[in-house]
């Protein structure tokens, strides 16, 4: 495969997303407009008390409402539990742990008398004690969430290399501080939803939004006691994922429990409330984070501390530290490191996978800290940086392998872009007035290519080119808005030599994909992308035996080029690839272009001790953010944000772009607006109106640069792009403002009230 | 559940007739009865512009609209942006800027990006942010979105 990975003319090249037509014309179709005849509609009633014993349940004046179908309760379906750590239920009979507790279920006629039948039913309930807060939730003799546990510790995690106290001892300077990081959700403009519809024969269609269509098969599977290969799993257009749709939520479970209860089929959808209210968060965390440098600024030890919320149900929040430990250990050159990680159980809602998957959480107190150490240490951030920095070919001490590395390049490239060497000077002078500014770095090492957490991190592909020289691109691969359809026809298309235009990528239904692991950790352009390089480098060579053999000449004369069989040697045209195909088809073989591939990346699962190159590549990046702080007011203005990336070899510069400057504006929404509040475990700010997304106008210029490293192994040198751009935002941000203001945030957001409050208490640490 | 009347509206210039009820808004009677789900309900309430349409020309929340205030009146809708196949200019540099992800808020963008462009052929970068302050994009950043809307506006230049 690695013939070459010189470009021929789709890789690189700036294509319109091959889906955009279907998308400006309002065309496609979302869950919401996924509609099946006699369909019903389905609505959950959740729990109002987050801890209470569920007395009784009376469902009698919701049954009486004209237009109801079903209702049902937790004595109704089967209670098999699910999710990371099998504690969770599609409804909750006997107990309610949290306020997004399923209770009730209705199927009706129409949306609104599903609603409002759940408004009908009444709960009795017995409140009980809870507890909301996760340090309080650790001590010895807390109250149990789960009491036939022994305590609230859901998981925990360890690792090491090196030798800490060794490092300790050779440091010239020691910080250490503790962060804590917030709960944001991840606001997809498209609700979620999900339509459920038996057959006949009892097989089921499922019109989903998963992330994950095979994992979410399998494990649904055994939820409904429907076979696997009884499942049917289609995904309407994905209205937004950044991992919200990575794992099953109860309400999948609930419509096709009232699909099978009315024998028609259900659609659940979402309204934005209950989007706020019952969709994951980004996993919390309170990290407590020490580490030390040499005089001359050399790295010596590191050592991490953490808490997680789990809430009172395990999502992916809970496996978060298997991604934060990877910054921790090898985020820069660390000799010595230790991380523990502890998840507990609380009464809070709980949080799932999102974009960075804890990696914003563990780069924050890192970089924040690198800021504090470059200064105890006199060492400009930059220089303290750059002298920590991997370079290509290192393995780190989790036994990462970083085979192709920009880092340092990514440092040096957003230095020079931002004018950091004259800003950080000219505003290390604190200025007149209320408007301050500040300048600060930050960067991140993300998975470039998955992560190897199943026996297989792999992707299937079926490629045909047809009888009119047209590509039909099967993937098993999943388009949530990132552009995959497209990066995998330029990745073909270079290959083949037929032209992007020509492409047809299939993308969406388990009856016709071959399987994937579903699409995170940044592994579809990487993954996906090889594989359907190696189906496209068959049918290249299928094509060119035949052709061939239909023009009498030898093979490794001819080349295809624009769809046409040419001559290698002039680029005379002699055939196109059509012509080839129906000769094969009626003429010499009785045959067709029809090839497989199976691409298995080349990186390990980790031992218990999590070592091991989780991941075939690792991606690079460096933010540098200016602000201008008003500390009269708080209110902090990004002005300019430098994003310099190392995702390999760019396949689409233009979506590539898109993804930088999406996840930037999702980076600074975590550093300084998004916060979704939650007290005594509820939701209190449910809504745009107060959990603030960035708007256009207050979006800064984005400065994106690339430092186009060619991975060995990326299809044509490419790696992973998806989750890197929101990742180090959020310290940049921090260490911009204690530049403008000499306040040193650890924790986050940073709202105009908050941060004028803090300010008016003076200068130092929080 | 309360009773429905007919409601005669002009959509994409056609005259049409559609079954309403009193409280419902106009996102409702295009997405429902009249299958018109370009306009997208991403939150109900006024605050993410993903319903936005064309009201007489102006750009409206059609969540916020009662369906009851626009009887007799035009609504243009994504779906009759593009005639005959051919996407309009501010569509076309939409997808020619990539400026689409996942696409939710892309109609509700596209028209409100139509609304400016009528009113203000120019735009700067900064009058473009300001036109698009009220639909909120979670993919995009809003950057390609305002390229879009700038390249819409020079190809509206080169004809006009
Ligand atoms: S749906 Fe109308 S503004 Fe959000
Ligand atoms: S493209 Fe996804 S919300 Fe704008």
């Amino acid at each position: 495969m690695s013939e070459s990975t010189r470009p021929r003319g789709a890789v690189g090249a700036p294509i319109p997303k091959l889906d955009a037509p279907e998308r400006v014309t309002g065309r496609i179709r979302y869950i919401h407009e996924i509609g099946l005849p006699r369909m019903l509609h389905g609505a959950v009633l959740r729990a109002e008390v987050p801890h209470a014993r569920i007395v009784r349940v009376d469902t009698s004046r919701a049954l009486s409402l004209p237009g109801v179908r079903a209702v049902l309760t937790g004595a109704d379906v089967p209670l098999v539990p699910f999710g990371h750590g099998r504690d969770n239920t599609a409804l909750k009979a006997d107990f309610v742990r949290c306020i997004r507790d399923e209770v009730a279920a209705v199927a009706a006629d129409t949306e609104e008398i599903a609603r409002e039948a759940c408004r009908r039913i009444r709960v009795e309930y017995e409140p009980l004690p809870a507890i909301f807060d996760p340090e309080e939730a650790a001590r010895p003799g807390a109250l149990r969430v789960w009491p036939e546990r022994e305590d609230n510790l859901a998981f925990n995690y360890h690792y090491d290399h090196g030798d800490v106290a060794a490092g300790e001892a050779e440091s010239d300077a020691v910080v250490e501080g503790t962060y804590r990081l917030h709960y944001v959700t991840h606001a997809c403009l498209g609700t979620s939803g999900i339509v459920a519809a038996f057959d006949s024969d009892g097989r089921l269609t499922l019109h989903s939004v998963t992330q994950v269509p095979f994992l979410y098969r399998r494990d649904m599977s055994r939820i409904v006691g429907v076979p696997p290969e009884h499942i049917r799993v289609i995904q309407a257009a994905i209205g937004g994922g950044f991992g919200s749709k990575l794992d099953i939520y109860p309400y999948e479970p609930i419509a096709i429990f009232l699909a099978r209860a009315t024998g028609r089929p259900v659609r659940i959808l979402f309204d934005r409330g209950e989007e706020f209210r019952d969709s994951p968060t980004r996993q919390p965390a309170i990290v407590h984070l020490r580490s030390g440098a040499r005089r001359d600024g050399t790295l010596t030890f590191r050592t991490a501390r953490l808490l997680l919320d789990n809430g009172a149900h395990t999502s992916w929040g809970a496996t978060t530290p298997f991604v934060m430990m990877q910054t921790f250990s090898s985020l820069y050159r660390v000799p010595h490191a230790a991380f523990d990680a502890e998840v507990v159980y609380t009464h809070n809602p709980y949080a799932g996978s999102f974009r960075g998957y804890g990696n914003l959480q563990a780069t924050f107190p890192i970089e924040v800290q690198l800021d504090e150490l470059a200064e105890s240490l006199g060492i400009d951030p930059l220089e303290l940086r750059l002298r920590n920095a991997q370079v290509p070919g290192e393995v780190t001490g989790q036994g990462l392998v970083f085979q192709s590395c920009g880092l340092a390049e990514c440092l040096r490239t957003a230095a020079a872009a931002s004018g950091w060497e004259e800003k950080r000077r000219a505003y290390a002078q604190a200025g007149e007035g209320p408007l301050r500014r500040g300048i600060g770095m930050a960067s991140m090492v993300h998975t470039g290519g998955g992560a190897k957490i199943y026996h297989s991190d792999g992707c299937g592909t079926v490629l045909t080119v047809d009888d009119f020289g047209s590509v039909t691109l099967v993937t098993g691969a999943t388009e949530i808005g990132q552009g995959s359809e497209t990066v995998l026809a330029q990745i073909a298309a270079e290959e083949l030599g037929i032209p992007v235009d020509r492409f047809t990528v299939v993308n969406s239904d388990t009856q016709v994909k071959p399987w994937d692991v579903g699409v995170h950790a940044s592994r579809t352009t990487f993954i996906a992308g090889n594989a359907a390089r190696m189906a496209a480098n068959k049918a290249r060579r299928k094509l060119l035996d035949a052709a061939a053999e239909q023009l009498g000449v030898p093979a490794g004369d001819l080349e295809i080029r624009d769809g046409d069989v040419v001559r290698a040697s002039d680029g005379k045209v002699l055939t196109d690839v059509g012509r080839v195909v129906r000769k094969l088809h009626f003429a010499t073989r009785y045959d067709v272009v029809t090839t497989t591939a199976y691409y298995e990346p080349p990186s390990a699962m980790q031992d218990p001790g999590f070592k091991g190159n989780v991941s075939p590549t690792y991606s690079f990046a460096t933010h540098v953010v200016e602000v201008e702080v008003d500390v009269e007011t708080g209110v902090i203005r990004p002005l300019r944000v430098t994003a310099v990336h190392d995702a390999g070899r760019v396949i689409n510069p233009l979506g590539a772009l898109g993804q930088v400057e999406g996840g930037v504006a999702m980076g600074l929404g975590y550093a300084m607006t998004e916060d979704l509040v939650i007290r005594e475990g509820r939701v209190l700010n449910g809504s745009f109106r107060d959990y603030k997304l960035f708007t256009a106008p207050e979006m800064p210029e984005v400065d994106v640069r690339w430092v186009e490293t060619a991975d060995p192994d990326g299809p044509f040198g490419a790696k992973g792009i998806g989750e890197a751009p929101a990742i180090c935002i959020a310290p940049a941000v921090v260490n911009a403002v204690y530049q403008a203001t000499g306040r040193r945030f650890r924790s986050l957001p940073l709202r105009p009230e908050r941060v004028a409050l803090e300010l008016a208490r003076g200068e130092g640490e929080e | 559940m309360s009773s429905t009347a007919d409601l005669d509206l002009v959509v994409n210039g056609e005259r049409v007739t559609a079954p309403a009820r009193p409280g419902d808004t106009l996102l409702d009677v295009l997405r429902g009865p009249l299958g018109l789900t370009g306009a997208k309900a991403g939150c109900r309430e006024g605050e993410c512009g993903a319903c936005t349409v064309l009201l007489d020309g102006l750009a409206v929340n059609a969540c916020l609209t009662l369906a009851w205030t626009c009887a007799g009146r035009e609504v243009v809708t994504v779906e009759g942006l593009s005639r005959d196949g051919v996407l309009s200019p501010v569509q076309r540099a939409f997808v020619d800027a990539w400026a689409v992800q996942c696409g939710f808020c892309t109609p509700g963008m596209v028209l409100q990006a139509t609304a400016l462009l009528a009113r203000n052929p120019d735009p700067t970068p900064e009058e473009a942010r300001r036109g698009i302050e009220g639909n909120l994009c979670r993919c995009t950043g809003y950057g390609r979105i305002v390229e879009a809307i700038r390249a819409a506006a020079a190809a509206g230049r080169a004809n006009p």
